[in-house]
């Protein structure tokens, strides 16, 4: 009997193994999101490596990149590189180097068709030679997915997928999945989908509105063009 | 004999004419390969190439081991060759023309082994063969026992000559063949060939000779071309560029074959030609004390060929900085890896759209999927009059009913207007 009670404590033990109501404290590394709060709900303490990670933003621009920013900092200045495939706009360099990302480690992929972003997205995870892959797949569907999260597995990179709000309530192979909205002017994180507890609440954290500088003009004018100068032009011809 | 004759005993004969000009091309692709095993590769016209190998023995582990790829590269390249070797060039080569696949290793083993070879590999005129058929010549060996005065008189110093240069008695001196600084090589294909995929069987054989040809230099490439000929239109360029030079035949034909899966032949192929233009030196790489170390950037530069292969060279890009005011100039596309310059610049969103995006404008608000709440500015920013682009704009930070954090500027040339140029997010 004491045997079978010890051997049933030493399956607890095992990192894939966790019980429901705690966290998974999983043997899989993580990078920390640089967000305490956010990290002390996520498993393993940050963003998980070696799986996919679903970001659902309710529509573009809502700080679906801020959030991932000090993760993304973090891993460029360990000099692995990021892998940016199918964005749907240019990543605007001069913000990225502001948010203390090295833009050198920066690799932008782009695509002419979903199913050429899902194979690009496959083939940066199978490689295992970037630090974080962040992509942008198109209707991608469960079969889709799963291929990716294969790929994912046994790897040391953060895996993000950029996802409408409407797959919200489809099954996903994801380990972790984030919901994004607004609410009270921060930014609202809601957990769909961890390795754990499910998490009821979701977390608040601040709306990092931009510095509101803007004081630096940059003004090259034409010497030419200014009126002053026009007109002193044309009191030396009639002179 | 004539072909008729020929035909007459074996009607199933195929008759196909001699082409010396791509015997000798093939010849030369041939030592051009050769030249990996030893810097003395001399050519023996029209179908012996000749490699002075003793000093390589010990590098290649043994005569076994470097005739295996010899045989190997040979094969791979679709050669069927006979390989014979000898302490004298020339009789290693008569040995091979013989058809005998001996390897002599000694001076004195020599007269025996050629005392067994047919006259015919002395390659004289008929005239002389017939005659000595006439005397009942036939061997090497019953050559060598007819008085050399005799023979000397009737047939010539020459050929008595020669013998000597085989049994090591003269000099044979011979200049070493000096590969060109550039590699291209054809391959004209048995059947016009439709799918761009079965041409991989044909290409591998020219990237095996690629190999030895770079593994003669110790040197690598950064961009080769496969050139597939119609018979009346252009010919058709596959290139393949690498992030780093490189002689590696299997990485060449994997990013061959991504390529020709996204090829559409508009017509059948007859020839394909691999070119490659820039030989670069390839330094050896230490290894790491683990082996570990450096695994992920070589997989790196793998990845990116492989995406470059299948979605062409401007799908995959890294970003530098300029230092330029106008926005949609400060970041230009570039090779991955590229040096950065250390620029601040306020303020930025970190999506900037391809084109700015005209948006309405509401009772002197700006709208877009509603009314936009100006947050910080007008940061102004006019520039460019030097080169055409110039651009005025006074540029906002701006929150959406939905919370998002746009940047957009308000035109301050021509009829003015507001537009959205990036997103936050």
């Amino acid at each position: 009997m004491a045997g079978t009670l010890f051997s049933f404590a030493a399956l607890l033990e095992r990192p894939d193994i966790w019980r429901g109501d705690n966290l998974s404290r999983a043997g899989t590394s993580t990078v920390p999101s640089g967000f305490p709060e956010l990290d002390a709900e996520l498993p393993g303490g940050g963003w998980p490596a070696g799986t996919l990670t679903e970001v659902l933003p309710a529509h573009e621009g809502i700080g679906e990149l801020r959030l991932l920013g000090p993760a993304l900092a973090a891993l460029s200045n360990r000099g692995l590189r990021l892998a940016w495939i199918a964005p749907p706009h240019l990543p605007y360099a001069p913000a990225l180097a502001a948010a203390g990302i090295d833009i050198a480690m920066l690799v932008v992929v782009r695509t002419a068709s979903p199913i050429e972003a899902l194979w690009a997205a496959e083939q940066a995870l199978v490689s295992n030679a970037c630090g974080a892959v962040l992509a942008w797949p198109q209707g991608a569907k469960y079969a889709e997915l799963r291929r990716l999260q294969i790929a994912a597995e046994g790897g040391r990179a953060p895996a993000f997928l950029f996802r409408s709000p409407q797959v919200a309530g489809e099954s996903s192979p994801a380990a972790l999945r984030i919901a994004l909205g607004t609410a009270a002017g921060g930014l609202a994180v809601h957990v769909l989908k961890r390795r754990g507890a499910p998490l009821a609440r979701s977390l608040l954290l601040p709306a990092i509105p931009p510095a509101l500088r803007s004081k630096n003009h940059h003004v090259d004018r034409h010497p030419a063009a200014s009126a002053a100068a026009r007109d002193f032009l044309t009191r030396l011809v009639h002179a | 004999m004539a072909v008729s004759a020929a035909l007459a005993l074996a009607p199933r004969l195929r008759v196909a004419p001699r082409d010396p000009a791509a015997e000798t091309e093939a010849l030369l692709g041939v030592s051009g390969w050769a030249a990996q095993f030893t810097p003395g590769v001399a050519l023996e016209f029209p179908d012996g190439v000749l490699l002075e190998v003793s000093g390589s023995l010990k590098l290649f582990g043994g005569l076994e081991a470097l005739l295996e790829r010899l045989r190997r590269g040979l094969a791979e390249m679709g050669w069927s060759a006979t390989l014979a070797g000898a302490p004298t060039p020339r009789a290693a080569f008569w040995l091979a023309l013989a058809g005998k696949q001996e390897f002599i290793d000694s001076v004195a083993g020599l007269e025996a082994a050629l005392a067994a070879l047919p006259a015919g590999v002395l390659r004289c005129g008929d005239g002389t063969l017939e005659a000595l058929e006439a005397i009942g010549v036939r061997t090497l060996g019953e050559l060598r026992a007819l008085p050399r005065e005799g023979v000397a008189r009737r047939l010539g110093q020459g050929l008595l000559d020669k013998i000597d240069r085989a049994l090591g008695l003269l000099s044979d001196p011979r200049n070493f063949f000096i590969p060109p600084a550039r590699f291209r090589a054809a391959i004209e294909l048995p059947a016009e060939v439709t799918q761009a995929e079965a041409l991989l069987f044909a290409a591998r054989r020219l990237i095996v000779q690629l190999c030895g040809f770079l593994a003669a230099r110790s040197g690598g490439v950064q961009r080769f071309v496969l050139r597939l000929r119609h018979r009346d239109r252009a010919a058709t360029e596959v290139a393949i560029g690498l992030v780093a030079p490189s002689r590696d035949a299997e990485r060449f034909t994997q990013l061959l074959r991504e390529r020709l899966d996204n090829v559409t032949l508009a017509e059948p192929v007859r020839e394909i030609t691999l070119q490659a233009d820039d030989v670069v030196p390839l330094a050896g790489r230490n290894l790491g004390l683990l082996l570990e170390e450096g695994k992920a950037a070589g997989d790196w530069e793998h990845l990116v060929e492989r995406l470059r292969a299948r979605l062409g060279t401007d799908a995959v890009c890294g970003l530098v900085l300029r230092a330029e005011h106008r926005p949609e100039r400060v970041v230009c596309v570039s090779e991955p890896d590229s040096k950065q310059l250390h620029l601040d610049f306020g303020e930025r969103p970190f999506w900037l759209l391809e084109r700015p995006k005209r948006i309405a404008e509401i009772g002197a608000v700006p709208h877009h999927e509603g009314p936009l709440e100006l947050l910080a500015g007008p940061e102004r920013i006019e520039s460019g009059w030097w080169d055409g682009g110039d651009v005025a704009r006074d540029y906002f930070v701006a929150r959406m009913q939905n919370a998002a954090l746009v940047w957009i500027y308000r035109e301050r040339r021509g009829e003015g207007g507001w537009y959205l140029h990036g997103v936050f997010a």
